[in-house]
């Protein structure tokens, strides 16, 4: 039969060359795609990485409608030289929750991945408004408009979207339960959709991020999401060759 | 007036085309006049103003959604409509449909450019249009769709012709990325906001599946079509080697799709996908220079047309930015190569000399054929075509000779140790010693845009000149009657 196949039948009929394109443009995409929603080496199994409380959340959201991936990356790499720069090189399972992934393409500025807790909030906050007030040679903008009020009326909406996306938010007393299970009661409560607006004002008020306690402002948002990234999974309780089969 | 006239004279629908076209030369001034000002943001950053809205961040998506949505994709429609008529000697199938694409289209590049400006994002490089905007790209496409297919199925000619297969992978390829990369859950009905269904390494390796297939099927395979068109009538000659359109469709078309996990070398995406993409991009060299020998080779017999013809240099210029982008591409996609390239402005260069090199001076080398015959008149002045291609050539020459040393200056720097195995240069160092550079770039650019806005008037005039004729034409006809 294909000793008799001319490209000529293709050619003639429009129907033919549509599914034969359709099936020569699907198969990189399912052989490559779909298998990392069922093979469990995929995510390493690392305990301490849990959802961003709403406060955070917030902040990533600031993080994303800046456009900060456009030069700073959330990726480091396996590489002698990242490991001194940066700390230990990122796990899959560190941004399990991160709807979108923020890992970047481009470094303009330094990888963030593991920024959480390398400077202080004062720092970041300067650095926030003027950034060559604390790195002359720097080439990023100045943000002087994130110390306006932060508008967290929607935030239990954005974690229900976050939710249905997979995110174990919790939005009844099963759900909260199981949180408790998983994360501790601490972290549950702050994954508690019903009590969203509270745990964001708390929060902000008692970490101070923007050196004032009075106001909730989108810099506090910002600089707890900055705090917290890199630092929830714990890697002096991890032995390396645990780590080595998921790579 | 001049419209019902030229519906009784031409055999073709040339409305929407003669949009499109327009728009195309639009958005290329647009987009690039925006690279261009966020590439001096980097050399100068007082540009940003301390201005939310035109801050580098905000203001990279307008670019890049002007350059490629905005230019690519009107050009796209417009080559894709002409080429199916002509090709197919028929008439556009549902021109009410065509219509909307076009409004459709242009209504998608305006809003996401405002959106992005207002601080609305997915975060998803070359996807960051939200929801409402991605429905609306969805319609759009999906009218595109049964325009093209059923222009195809009404030809009057036996034969598909070759151009019409890749404009045909590239809308279908393009229907699948864009939806599946786009799913996500909308915070409310009355906000733009939303967040990707997918995270983490999943979400990486759909995105870019999508992002590199932005490149593969929008920025390749269409642009293919045009020069399986446009080369091959502009310089009077077949197609070189039948057999290998044959071999370059099919295989570009199935190996594209496979190479996308090369962005993610070294993440955390598992290393049996990244492999895999390396290979398949490796292996894309092979059908990518089949197709480059395949068009440059058309000129066989006509090669004295490159000395006197500005429209047909930008077109074997394209085809060999086309093989230049395309040997590069595979060598990044080796490990070795992308652990020192990733991250750095080799990447960027990389783009460019696919955009600007290949991608636009195509479009050029197609609109500067087309647009004459839309009008049914001549360039208003082959001259500042001749401008145009020495301003387009020396501009992409300065922008990635300028990437390739940054790009390998930034690898170099941020792996160097010194005698006592520390880190010999902090993050910063590297930053400021890649200002010269931002400086050659926005240069390179600017050199672009100047050529692209001299495009600008030829157009204008040319179409002037063509309306001014039509009207003298049926002046007299009219009074006649």
């Amino acid at each position: 039969m294909l000793k008799n196949f001319k490209h000529e039948k293709v050619e003639t009929n429009a129907g033919v060359l549509l599914v034969l394109t359709m099936l020569a443009i699907s198969a990189g995409g399912l052989v490559e795609i779909a298998p990392l929603f069922f093979i469990k080496d995929t995510m390493e199994n690392v305990p301490g990485v849990r959802p961003y409380t709403p406060l955070e959340q917030r902040g990533r959201d600031i993080y994303i409608r800046e456009g900060c991936y456009t030069c700073h990356s959330q990726m480091i790499r396996p590489f002698r030289d990242e490991q001194l720069r940066y700390g230990h090189y990122s796990l899959a399972a560190e941004s399990k929750y991160d709807h979108p992934f923020q890992w970047g393409s481009k470094r303009t500025g330094p990888d963030l991945a593991r920024v959480g807790g390398k400077y202080s909030n004062e720092w970041h906050v300067q650095h926030m408004i003027q950034p060559k007030s604390v790195v002359p040679e720097s080439v990023m903008p100045n943000y002087p408009w994130l110390m306006s009020p932060l508008d967290y009326a929607d935030i239990g909406d954005r974690m229900r979207a976050l939710r249905v996306a997979g995110v174990p938010y919790s939005a009844n007393k099963e759900e909260y339960q199981r949180n408790v299970e998983k994360f501790g009661a601490d972290v549950a409560k702050t994954l508690h959709i019903p009590d969203a607006r509270n745990i964001l004002v708390a929060q902000a008020q008692e970490g101070n991020f923007d050196g004032d306690r009075a106001s909730v402002t989108e810099m506090d948002a910002l600089v707890a999401y900055l705090q917290v990234l890199g630092t929830m999974v714990d890697f002096s309780k991890i032995k390396p060759e645990d780590l080595v089969k998921y790579r | 007036m001049s419209a019902t006239n030229a519906a009784v004279a031409e055999p073709y629908d040339y409305d929407v085309i003669k949009k499109f076209a327009v728009m195309a030369v639009v958005w290329a001034v647009v987009g690039m006049f925006v690279g261009v000002y966020i590439a001096s943001q980097l050399a100068w950053p007082v540009l940003n103003f301390d201005s939310p809205y035109i801050t580098f961040g905000r203001f990279r998506p307008v670019h890049t959604g002007a350059v490629i949505f905005g230019f690519g994709g009107s050009a796209l429609f417009a080559t894709s409509y002409y080429v199916v008529q002509r090709t197919c000697q028929t008439r556009l199938f549902a021109p009410g449909l065509a219509t909307f694409t076009f409004w459709g289209w242009q209504a998608v590049i305006v809003l996401a450019a405002l959106s992005y400006v207002m601080g609305y994002s997915q975060g998803k490089e070359y996807a960051e249009m939200e929801w409402p905007i991605d429905l609306l790209i969805l319609f759009v496409w999906v009218a595109y769709m049964a325009v093209f297919i059923g222009t195809l199925m009404q030809r009057k000619q036996a034969h598909i012709y070759v151009a019409n297969w890749f404009y045909l992978s590239f809308i279908l390829a393009t229907a699948i990325l864009h939806t599946f990369n786009n799913i996500a859950i909308p915070v409310g009905l009355f906000t733009l906001k939303s967040y990707s269904i997918f995270s983490g390494a999943q979400d990486a390796m759909v995105q870019w599946w999508y992002g590199h297939n932005a490149v593969g099927f929008f920025l390749t395979a269409a642009f293919l079509g045009m020069m399986y068109y446009f080369v091959p009538k502009h310089a009077g000659r077949p197609v070189y080697s039948y057999r290998l359109s044959i071999v370059h469709f099919w295989a570009l078309s199935f190996m594209y799709m496979w190479v996308g996990t090369h962005h993610l070398h070294w993440t955390a995406l598992p290393d049996w996908a990244s492999t895999l993409g390396a290979t398949f991009s490796i292996m894309l060299l092979l059908p990518s220079w089949g197709g480059m020998i395949n068009g440059i080779m058309t000129l066989s017999g006509a090669w004295d047309k490159l000395r006197t013809d500005p429209i047909m240099r930008f077109m074997i210029v394209a085809l060999s930015f086309y093989g230049m982008s395309t040997f590069e591409g595979p060598l990044m996609s080796l490990k070795d190569v992308n652990a020192l390239s990733h991250y750095t402005d080799w990447t960027v260069g990389h783009v460019h000399s696919g955009a600007l090199g290949w991608v636009a001076m195509i479009s050029f080398g197609s609109l500067y054929h087309m647009i004459p015959r839309l009008w049914n008149t001549q360039m208003y002045s082959i001259r500042l075509i001749n401008t145009h291609f020495w301003l387009a050539t020396i501009g992409v020459l300065l922008y990635i000779t300028a990437m390739w040393i940054s790009g390998i200056s930034q690898g170099l720097m941020w792996r160097a140790f010194d005698d006592f195995g520390n880190l010999q240069y902090s993050f910063v160092e590297s930053v400021a010693a890649m200002h010269p550079f931002y400086v050659m770039r926005a240069i390179g650019g600017m050199f672009f845009l100047a050529g692209m806005c001299l495009m600008a008037y030829n157009v204008y005039r040319t179409i002037r000149q063509g309306v001014l004729a039509a009207q003298a034409t049926a002046a007299p006809a009219a009074a006649a009657a």
